[in-house]
């Protein structure tokens, strides 16, 4: 489960990465993007950090919607309709909901992923942001499933998402600006796979820091 | 790095600010946006609408103005305006006859400007869409989010620009739009890479004595690595690609732009369009237009793209039309 407060705390733990690793994420776009990610994430989630005081009140699901939208415009590029449309999606798998339950952490993912499939019309497999999120959700599902607690399954998580980051370095692009280079992009990971990558990281560790 | 710039944030603005200063007459902003629209705002015919992140200038506000684009969208440097930004541009250019939105073949471009599509229908506008892919040197397969839109997109300004400023229906805006997508092929070289303000440091390194072939529009790694050669070799290998892809028989007639990538002297652009010119000719294939300047730019980058442009009646009498913006005029 969750609180609102956790689901608070998770967005901020995350704006605070794509601060911190900034230029690590744009060293690996400079690789086979076009040099920009970090830079990207870090303006929008910051202007996150602008919107949030204004809608820390409400539900959940508006939280939520407010990130996404916040995301689609000012992140701009891909990853901001993509990292948008996933917060938009999630907030509205939840509707109304003031806590969320284990089933409404995995609904929401699920959402996620697919409002990701179906704005990048991507599958997985193709060096993208997919490539250590759907791994790290099946895996949340494996460790419920299995009776562990949410804090024990984003443990699991965050693995499957650095398995899927490392897994991108062997596989070549063929979605998003990393496709010109065809072999060449072999070797390097997926900046958009990292940065998701971190999104597991922080609710790992929100989720250990309140024992759920 | 080294660059006129105040703040990294606020390039893509002050830039903005700049061009409105002096070309009042062409281009007014939408008050809170980074959206150009013509002067004379909406006009009673189909509204064109295009953009792209910052860097690419003139691309995109410089084509604002009769008989080309009705809006441009600016982002920031290199990423994709965002929907909000490409919604207000629709919603201040429609004049109730529909807007085509021209689009260059970016997974970001083409996620944006879905978007503002969706939240311009749901208003009622009628928006239809057109995506450009004149870059031959990347493979259009499976494999790749196919061609990307690179300096052809200028033509398809020009042309779609004129058939909807004599008139013509969204339908057949975007129809003429898409006969020149299928016919303009480019390839570009740099010898230099760009900048990115905000990164601060070259997209790719090259060394003195190196060149990237099939280079993007923005700073993306080419296809192909090599050793520098001369003007006319580079030429050579640029257009044996290009020719080999669009295949123009004798007789046939194209306009052709040798377009610079922010950083390259006119000099060596007008030496680059000498040995195209020459190719051309050999192969008995009609120049009916050249254009030679910075018409699509990647910031500081130097190099350069031929663009060839195969032409029928229709596209003959549209690119002769006459235009009048900042970066092209057709008197």
């Amino acid at each position: 489960m969750a609180t609102k407060a956790e689901v608070l705390d998770f967005i901020r733990v995350y704006a605070d990465k794509m601060a911190e690793h900034r230029q690590e994420l744009t060293d690996f776009d400079q690789a086979i993007g076009d040099g920009d990610h970090g830079i990207n994430m870090s303006r929008g989630f910051k202007a996150v950090m602008e919107k949030l005081p204004t809608v820390e009140d409400k539900n959940i699901d508006d939280i939520l919607k407010a990130v996404g939208m916040t995301l689609v415009s000012t992140v701009g590029g891909a990853s901001g309709p993509l990292y948008g449309t996933a917060f938009m999606k999630a907030g509205a798998a939840v509707k109304g909901k003031e806590e969320l339950s284990n089933e409404d952490i995995i609904l929401a993912f699920d959402e996620a992923v697919g409002g990701i499939q179906f704005r990048g019309k991507a599958v997985e497999g193709e060096k993208t942001i997919l490539d250590s999120m759907i791994p790290a959700i099946n895996a949340i599902k494996a460790s419920i499933a299995a009776g562990k607690s949410m804090t024990d399954a984003l443990v699991d998580a965050e693995a499957a998402a650095w398995g899927g980051v490392e897994y991108t370095k062997t596989i070549i692009a063929t979605k998003g600006r990393a496709s010109y280079l065809g072999e060449r992009s072999i070797g390097h990971q997926d900046p958009g796979a990292t940065s998701m990558a971190y999104a597991f990281q922080a609710a790992r560790e929100v989720a250990a820091k309140a024992g759920n | 790095m080294k660059k006129f710039i105040n703040d990294v944030e606020n390039v893509e603005n002050e830039m903005l600010e700049g061009i409105v200063l002096a070309h009042p007459e062409y281009v007014a902003r939408v008050e809170g946006f980074d959206v150009l629209v013509r002067a004379d705002k909406k006009v009673g015919k189909v509204a064109l609408v295009s953009g792209g992140g910052s860097g690419h200038e003139p691309s995109h506000g410089g084509f604002v103005g009769k008989g080309m684009l009705d809006g441009a969208v600016a982002g920031s440097v290199f990423t994709s305006p965002t929907p909000d930004q490409v919604f207000e541009a629709i919603k201040a250019v429609d004049a109730g006859e529909g807007v085509l939105l021209v689009i260059k073949n970016y997974t970001g471009d083409i996620m944006n400007f879905e978007m503002a599509a969706e939240l311009a229908e749901a208003e009622g506008i009628k928006v239809a869409n057109v995506v450009t892919n004149d870059d031959v040197a990347v493979e259009d397969s499976l494999y790749t989010t196919g061609r990307r839109g690179v300096a052809g997109t200028v033509f398809v300004h020009k042309i779609a620009g004129a058939k909807a400023e004599a008139g013509a229906s969204l339908e057949e805006v975007k129809a003429t739009a898409e006969k020149v997508i299928a016919n303009v092929r480019t390839m570009g070289v740099a010898l230099k890479p760009c900048t990115v303000p905000a990164a601060g440091k070259p997209g790719f390194e090259l060394s003195e004595d190196e060149m990237e072939l099939g280079i993007g529009i923005h700073g993306e790694p080419g296809t192909e690595r090599k050793p520098i050669q001369t003007a006319d070799e580079i030429v050579d290998y640029l257009m044996e690609r290009i020719l080999k892809d669009m295949d123009p028989k004798a007789g046939d007639e194209v306009a052709v732009m040798i377009n610079g990538a922010g950083a390259t002297p006119p000099m060596e652009l007008y030496i680059l369009n000498r040995r195209v010119q020459q190719i051309l000719a050999d192969k008995g294939v009609k120049v009916f237009k050249t254009f030679v300047g910075d018409y699509m730019t990647s910031i500081d980058m130097a190099g350069a793209s031929i663009t060839l442009l195969k032409l029928d009646a229709e596209l003959k009498d549209l690119l002769l039309a006459q235009a009048d913006t900042i970066g092209f005029k057709m008197y």
